[in-house]
């Protein structure tokens, strides 16, 4: 058993430039360059189609544009026999995939079609305001939880973290144009269940130990409690990657945006749940009167008169 | 110290052998198939086609597994998957357009794991390979076509009763009536006041009279909306299940989502064109009799022929009869030989075709098929972007203009309708049924039987290499404790998987990601309860207190995180569509299970490894 007493408090100010500095860069690509929304939101039509040897995404590009299309990207996918077209959402119609299908059929008859998505305008805006709802939704739930289970400074604590691991992970996504669809934000959902996993983890030997030890700095409890709850951290982060990186590597291609945002998800909220949730408590300047088990306010029963 | 009772002991045993017992039926392969089916959707298959099914294999010497009923069809299973298209093949040739003949894998669930409900998980469409659409119903085209016949209904009562009107149009969502009496206004609002009345009992119209010149404005109310609406989405449910039966999927979902979208997958299906082709047939038909040359232009209307070459013609705006009122449809031959088409009516369509009808012998009488298109044109936005806008269209045209030669009732034929083929693909859309409003493609996903494959294959790869490193990194750092934590990790699966059959939950790609991050994060409670142990043997406490106090104070930590994680994909659960919500249910069944398995099952194994026992030094 390795005793740790990391003074990790000692280098919070440091740890708000960081996450402040991440947050700004993160918004800021957010803001100028958005999301490369994938065709879940974006509506449009995908289709992924697999030749029997490595094909020239030229000639393809050639077809496509004697065949009427001009506002179209053509990408291998995985493996340079694996060849994905994706054409923004032009007049709605879901004949579009077919249409690109058999013209390159026409083309090589060997080739196969993987699939075909096609997501109509409305729906692909649907998906965005639900998905949008949906995160804000979980986030108010959860505030609410930890404000009943905890306090409520726990619960800002939380949340803001929360709040911080999603929007660099939009930002980094953001900033390399990674695909955004709908898997990734399953993704960013079980990164909110994750992150808040550490953190409550945290928050619980926090509040554990400014009840049994009275007398103390605030900020040295702190430190303690994270150091205490460290090797735990460390290892469930650890194995979390482990399951993630198979995933990553040997999942397929479908999967692989989900994979990588709760790689950094997990990256990111191991690193949270040590420094903004402390951050923010020290910041409220948390108490050891805020966490007092609350006296039970003993019913009285006045005899009958 | 640290014994469980028999009881927990029993109970632990207990909910393992079900996850066991039901996870079983995912390891027996499925089997190939065929899957026969009368064509006429109201029939189901009986004895009779069971017998003829056996005859025609025994014919052709293909030897199958079992043939029987099965619902509402007839299912015949095989060895081999030669054996099984030699099957449909020779199925088809002699059983031709009464059946539909579909391949298919059947599981090869023993008979004893049946009869207790179990079956194998269910694959999504993203695993199975198959097609997915999500199909918007046009409640506007509905409602106002509601509206045509509703003006044309009360003309002709008001022409019947005597009652002058002196004008009486459409305007957007609702009729205006003018009259030039008093005494026929108040006779026309009583008439209306009579009809202003639901199935239900509310209110049918918002009826707006003003005395100024004696003008009535009436609208659709918005519970007559609502019932139009489900009427309408109703119907086109029943037409796409029927259409889809046509198709001979097994297992397919057709569903109604949210208020006016329908839902159809169809798991397996190889040729998505043909498919699409049949469902995607946004078509609608309308009777109606061509215009004399007398009729006044406000009631007639000019329609192109389907077929480019023939021009266009007058038809009334009157429709006699709409799709929906359409019972049976087939095609066949006249006596000279050409192809056409045989329709019959419900008695509702019957009546009023042959009032149409009787006094119009010798009139021409047109079907209208009727699409819905869409088109787009480039606009601008608030920000002076240039953006596309889109607008749907119903774009009608006639596909037979034919004489009455005799007044028509129920049923009735329809000829010069093209080729043979053409007709019988008339007759195909016309007996699945018209649909009571236009309906068009707003999502579509088709995924190939081979990605769906390889999805499985590198689903269940990255499964098994995500759990054997995350066991192997158990047992180096924990040891013993390792051992008992990786047990329930792997009970963990087992229960994951029998649940999920259990509940006919399906499996989905994202759903495999749940699990390989629902085994990363499991043992989170065990590696928070060895901590926790580790710390209290620091603090010098005797190993059988040190696991007494680590499990129990290890517990609120573990039951707070996962009760927040639990919230997180209920959520998702609720946001999502298809895979996502499979992703979201793996994981709440999941967290379930790892707290089960994790606090209560390494508990089991710990005690019996170190319980009652005098240990003088726990390594963990």
């Amino acid at each position: 058993m390795i005793n740790l007493n990391i003074p990790f408090m000692s280098y919070r100010n440091i740890a708000t430039m960081t996450s402040l500095a991440l947050l700004a860069l993160s918004i800021l690509s957010l803001g100028f360059r958005g999301l490369n929304l994938g065709l879940d939101f974006s509506g449009g039509t995908l289709i992924e189609v697999t030749y029997s040897e490595a094909v020239d995404l030229g000639e393809i590009r050639d077809l496509m544009t004697n065949n009427g299309f001009d506002d179209f990207q053509v990408v291998n996918f995985g493996s340079d026999t694996d060849v994905l077209i994706k054409v923004a959402d032009k007049d709605g119609s879901s004949q579009l995939g077919d249409t690109i299908f058999t013209f390159l059929q026409a083309d090589d008859p060997s080739m196969e079609l993987q699939r075909i998505e096609f997501v109509g305008p409305q729906v692909g805006s649907e998906l965005r305001d639900q998905g949008g709802l949906g995160m804000l939704v979980a986030l108010g739930m959860i505030l609410l939880y930890v404000a009943f289970r905890f306090q409520y400074k726990f619960a800002l604590g939380a949340v803001t973290a929360l709040a911080h691991d999603v929007v660099i992970i939009l930002g980094l996504f953001s900033l390399f144009a990674w695909d955004f669809d709908l898997t990734v934000l399953a993704a960013l959902l079980a990164v909110i269940g994750y992150s808040l996993n550490d953190t409550i983890v945290v928050s619980d030997r926090i509040r554990e130990n400014f009840r049994g030890e009275r007398g103390f700095e605030p900020e040295e409890i702190i430190n303690r409690s994270i150091n205490q709850t460290l090797s735990r951290t460390l290892i469930t982060s650890f194995t979390t990657l482990l399951v993630l990186l198979a995933l990553y590597f040997f999942g397929g291609d479908m999967i692989r945006g989900f994979s990588e945002a709760l790689i950094i998800g997990v990256l990111v909220g191991t690193y949270s749940s040590i420094y903004v949730v402390a951050n923010m408590l020290l910041g409220l300047s948390i108490t050891q009167d805020d966490l007092a088990i609350p006296e039970a306010e003993g019913v009285e029963f006045d005899e009958m008169p | 110290m640290n014994r469980f009772s028999i009881g927990t002991h029993a109970f632990i045993l207990m909910v393992l052998a079900i996850g066991v017992i039901y996870s079983l039926p995912n390891l027996y392969p499925a089997k190939p198939a065929i899957q026969i089916a009368y064509t006429d959707s109201g029939k189901s298959a009986d004895q009779s086609l069971l017998d003829q099914v056996s005859e025609i294999l025994i014919s052709k010497a293909i030897t199958a597994e079992s043939v029987g009923l099965k619902d509402n069809n007839i299912v015949a299973k095989f060895s081999s998957f030669d054996a099984q298209l030699a099957a449909k093949s020779a199925l088809q040739r002699v059983l031709l357009d009464r059946a539909v003949v579909a391949l298919n894998l059947e599981p090869s669930t023993p008979q004893w794991l049946r009869s207790i409900g179990g079956g194998p998980l269910k694959l999504g469409l993203d695993l199975s390979g198959g097609v997915h659409f999500l199909l918007e119903v046009d409640i506007e085209s509905a409602l106002d076509n509601r509206l045509d016949s509703l003006l044309n209904q009360y003309r002709k009562k008001f022409r019947d009763d005597r009652i002058s009107v002196e004008s009486s149009q459409k305007n957007d969502k609702e009729l205006i009536f003018e009259f030039l009496s008093d005494e026929d206004y108040s006779k026309a609002l009583k008439i209306f006041g009579d009809d202003n009345i639901t199935s239900v009992g509310t209110a049918l119209y918002d009826l707006q009279p003003s005395s100024i010149r004696n003008r009535v404005s009436l609208a659709y109310s918005q519970s007559a909306i609502k019932e139009i609406r489900d009427y309408a989405v109703g119907q086109n449910l029943m037409t796409l299940r029927n259409r889809v039966n046509e198709l001979g999927v097994s297992e397919p979902i057709v569903q109604r989502q949210g208020s006016s979208r329908i839902v159809v997958e169809l798991p397996g299906v190889q040729d998505t064109t043909a498919a699409k082709k049949i469902i995607g047939k946004t078509a609608n038909l309308e009777f109606r009799l061509e215009a004399a040359s007398t009729t006044s232009s406000l009631r007639k209307e000019e329609f192109d022929y389907q077929d480019e070459r023939m021009g266009s013609a007058y038809l009334e705006k009157n429709v006699i009869v709409a799709g929906d009122r359409v019972t049976n449809a087939s095609s066949g031959f006249d006596e000279s030989g050409f192809a056409q088409v045989n329709i019959s009516l419900d008695m509702q369509g019957g009546r009023a075709m042959q009032k149409a009808t009787s006094g119009n012998i010798g009139r021409k009488l047109g079907v209208l098929f009727v699409e819905q298109k869409n088109k787009s044109i480039l606009t601008l936005d608030e920000n002076g972007q240039e953006v596309i806008e889109q607008t749907s269209y119903i774009e009608k045209s006639i596909i037979s203009l034919a004489t009455v030669q005799a007044v028509l009732g129920t049923s009735f034929r329809i000829t010069g309708v093209g080729s043979p083929q053409e007709a019988s693909e008339l007759a195909l859309l016309l007996r699945a049924g018209a649909l009571a409003a236009p309906m068009k493609f707003v999502e579509e996903r088709t995924v190939g039987p081979s990605l769906g494959k390889e999805n499985i294959e590198l689903g269940i790869r990255s499964i098994i290499i995500g759990l054997l490193s995350v066991i192997a990194f158990m047992l180096f750092y924990y040891r013993w404790f390792g051992l008992a934590a990786n047990i329930a990790l792997f009970a963990n699966v087992v229960l994951i998987t029998g649940f999920m059959s259990l509940l006919g939950a399906t499996l989905t790609l994202p759903g495999i990601a749940g699990i390989v991050l629902t085994i990363g994060m499991a043992v989170d409670a065990n590696v928070l309860i060895f901590s926790r142990i580790r710390e209290e043997l620091a603090e010098g406490k005797d190993p059988q207190t040190a696991i007494q106090e680590g499990f129990s104070r290890a517990f609120v930590t573990i039951f707070d995180a996962n009760v927040t994680t639990l919230i997180a994909s209920v959520v998702l659960y609720a946001i999502g569509t298809g895979p996502i919500k499979g992703f979201a249910i793996t994981l709440s069944i999941g967290i379930i299970t790892s707290m089960f398995t994790a606090i209560i099952g390494t508990r089991a194994i710990i005690n019996l490894m170190y319980g009652n026992k005098n240990i003088q030094e726990l390594r963990i």
